[in-house]
């Protein structure tokens, strides 16, 4: 892809370069406005907080095992699930991918040297950070119990919880997600390093601009309809109350016009990722670049004319049904066309199985089934059957869990060597991944059929036919929860330890951010490199793939 | 910009630009493309409020104009020549640290921030006298009728609001102001302030009539 100056093959210059991870202080941490260093630091909170959302679902699936609902009480299993749901949707999914792979990889993928604004950057971490505290306080002082919709009247009439300690909180991470899109989309525009034309861009920086879009268009809508909701619950000021003439359908469209990109929020990056991975482990160009990049901007854009169909059975019009199902159908057009393009990768690609790749692959089937459902729920006559039932749950933990968190994983195992200069177990990491596939099936295809058959989300006393699958599902959830701690372990494992040193490209990839040394010094690259040819350059057009050397990767 | 008017105007443009910029021109323009950005974000979350007004005034149009001849038209009158009159000096400002006039720029600045505090103080006032007035909906609300109680649900929380936007303003420009007379005219934050305060100015041009003028026809 570019002037291969500072590639692999070179000999090494016989001072190793100082990198970003050299530190003096752990002050330098907390001050630091390399993106590289701010990504770390996401990563330490993002990963705090997957751990206290998956706390939550832990005793929620314990709970469900039996259909007596006798182990937990009523309040306590919808706090549980409201906790669950803000938890992983504000503080795990909305910045796992972009806040730390983003931050990490995009100046590194375009030759810059940092983001547009290194000090917005930190002032985002510390944003997402603070909304965190309040979340927590809300979860300390005795939970919130609305569900993550904060549907009204519920949350300014009647709900007891710490609405406002919640609602607070998402709102301030609400800033650091519109901080991080201003980043992102300004770095792009006007960091460019020579030569790195917009269509000469990586999918994952495409991703990353789409998914920046959807940050700075939608949150605001958020933050103004939380400030509304507070108004309502702290000062009496109704807006939404239909005891004053307000209308609750209001708040459903402003909720959702933000929470529906929200959707693509997560999964455009895994997108990313997924694109990254791919090609390097098929060995071959990526199939259809240009509609690759239009199809990611068009989810972003049609994405938000969605939002109406998480409401077809909430009193709307029938006619704004209509369209809404109408244009829902068409978001899955650009869906299927990357779906397609990344098989169309596959054939006649080098592939090998290495660990990233099997997430990624992982990926592509289970998006494929969340994908394909999200059209049963877009029609009407099937969402008014299954709408709020165990359908729609295994739905969007298809797209989200199945979807994002495969490509997160990949995303981890694909650059841990760049981030921390370190291998890691490959059998140990393949074998978590096909666990994960597994485990994560285990659990939600379950909740397809329970469903269908027609039982509703939000309750814990159920009737005991249901309980086979449930108890099926809360199997499945301890063998994901294993697929999703043996990484954590054997990759924190391998920081300590002198021997998983990595070379600077194990993988062979062609991107800008393996030319520069694993770990990247704190200044990215030496020289900034000049780019001469589109992304993806594995092979000549025209001419077959050459397989990847294996023994680079191997020990 | 083009770099070279800058650079012959002013021994500032020495100053060394921050990371990741190579030069101040960059610098700007990188500033004043974020805060565009901001104000494309600002204009969605002040949307959501004036999508919620529309809707309710369409709801209730008869209550709606009838709750609009409760406001103050004297006082809101009064703050929207104040907040023209801040943009204008905020423009002053502006233009004069392209032309490098140094206590021209502090002034003006000083007098922006100064008539925002001015406005804020006015609606203090306003606010008071809603008060007193029984103009805040729930207990002992003055004005009959559902769309009355939204019109003053959006009312404070349209004005509020915009106020703290104000008073964000206010403090940061006052503080330029204060830097402005002693180091040098530093280019990338001036243009980034202006882009705000008439960007706070122009919600205002929007909420006067809405909720002043309505039902003065």
């Amino acid at each position: 892809m570019t002037d291969a100056a500072i590639g692999q093959g070179m000999p090494k210059a016989a001072e190793e370069p100082r990198s970003y991870l050299d530190t003096e202080s752990f002050v330098s941490w907390l001050t630091t406005t390399d993106h590289k260093r701010i990504a770390v630091l996401y990563a330490i909170t993002v990963t705090f907080f997957f751990l206290v959302g998956s706390g939550a679902m832990a005793l929620i699936r314990y709970e469900l095992t039996s259909p007596q609902g006798n182990i937990l009480s009523d309040e306590a299993y919808n706090r549980l699930f409201t906790l669950h749901g803000v938890v992983m949707v504000w503080f795990f999914l909305i910045p796992s991918i972009p806040a730390i792979f983003g931050n990490f990889l995009l100046p590194l993928m375009i030759g810059a040297r940092d983001v547009a604004f290194p000090r917005l950057n930190l002032a985002s971490w510390y944003l997402n950070f603070i909304g965190g505290l309040f979340v927590l306080y809300a979860l300390l002082a005795g939970g919130v119990d609305t569900g993550w919709t904060f549907y009204t009247p519920l949350s300014t009439m009647f709900a007891n919880g710490n609405v406002i300690a919640a609602a607070v909180g998402i709102f301030i991470t609400g800033f650091s997600s519109i901080a991080t899109g201003i980043n992102f989309i300004a770095t792009v525009h006007l960091l460019r390093t020579e030569g790195m034309t917009w269509f000469r861009l990586p999918l994952f920086v495409w991703a990353m601009y789409a998914v920046s879009l959807v940050f700075i268009l939608a949150t605001p809508v958020l933050a103004i309809t939380l400030v509304l909701i507070m108004a309502e619950r702290l000062f009496g000021l109704p807006v939404f109350d239909p005891a004053n003439g307000g209308d609750p359908l209001l708040f459903q469209h402003l909720f959702w016009f933000y929470s529906h990109p929200a959707v693509y929020i997560m999964i455009l990056p895994a997108m990313g990722v997924v694109s990254e991975v791919i090609t390097c482990f098929a060995r071959r160009q990526v199939f259809g670049y240009t509609f690759m990049v239009f199809s990611l901007v068009a989810i972003a854009i049609i994405g938000f004319f969605v939002w109406g169909h998480h409401m077809f059975v909430s009193g709307m019009s029938s006619y704004a049904g209509v369209v809404f199902s109408l244009i829902s159908f068409v978001v899955a057009v650009p869906s299927a066309i990357k779906v397609f393009n990344w098989t169309a990768t596959l054939y006649r690609g080098q592939i090998s199985f290495e660990s990233p790749m099997l997430y990624a692959l992982g990926f592509v089937g289970l998006f494929t089934v969340g994908g394909l459902t999200g059209l049963f729920l877009a029609a009407i006559p099937v969402d008014v059957h299954v709408h709020d039932t165990y359908f729609i749950i295994a739905h969007f933990h298809y797209i989200m869990v199945g979807g994002s968190v495969s490509a997160l994983y990949a995303a981890l195992h694909f650059w841990w060597p760049k981030v921390t200069g370190k291998l890691y177990p490959e059998n140990w990491a393949r074998f978590a991944a096909i666990l994960m596939f597994f485990g994560f099936n285990f659990t939600f295809f379950p909740q397809f059929l329970v469903g269908y058959l027609g039982m509703p989300r939000r309750y814990h006393v159920y009737p005991p036919e249901f309980q086979t699958l449930q108890v099926m599902s809360s199997t499945g959830a301890s063998v994901l929860a294993l697929a999703y701690a043996l990484p954590i372990v054997y990759l924190t494992w391998t920081l300590f330890n002198r021997d998983w040193k990595a070379p600077d490209n194990p993988w062979g990839a062609t991107g800008l951010e393996w030319q520069t040394s694993s770990p990247p010094p704190k200044e990215n690259f030496r020289a900034l490199p000049a780019v001469h040819s589109a992304p993806y350059h594995y092979h000549e057009t025209g001419e077959a793939p050459d397989p990847r050397a294996q023994d680079e990767a191997e020990q | 910009m083009s770099s070279a008017t800058l650079s012959q105007e002013h021994a500032d443009s020495d100053l060394p630009p921050s990371e990741p910029w190579s030069n101040i021109a960059e610098e700007t323009e990188a500033a004043s493309f974020g805060m565009w950005l901001f104000l494309g974000t600002e204009v969605l979350f002040f949307g959501g409020l004036f999508l919620s007004y529309t809707i309710a005034r369409f709801l209730y149009p008869q209550d709606f104009l009838e709750a609009a001849r409760h406001t103050d038209i004297y006082l809101g009158a009064t703050n929207t020549i104040v907040l023209l009159t801040s943009s204008l000096t905020m423009v002053v400002a502006v233009r004069g640290a392209d032309l490098g006039a140094r206590r021209l720029v502090w002034i003006c600045l000083a007098a922006t921030a100064a008539l925002g505090a001015l406005f804020l103080t006015i609606k203090g006032f306003e606010y008071w006298e809603d008060i007193r007035e029984h103009l805040v909906p729930g207990r002992g609300f003055a004005v009959q009728g559902f769309g009355a109680t939204l019109f003053f649900s959006l009312y404070w929380i349209m004005t509020s609001v915009h106020a703290v936007h104000l008073t964000v303003g206010v403090i940061l420009i006052a503080r330029l102001a204060w830097l402005m007379r002693s180091e040098p005219l530093r280019l990338p934050d001036l243009p980034v302030y202006g882009l705000y305060w008439h960007f706070v100015d122009t919600v205002w041009i929007f909420l006067f009539p809405l909720l002043y003028l309505a039902g003065r026809a």
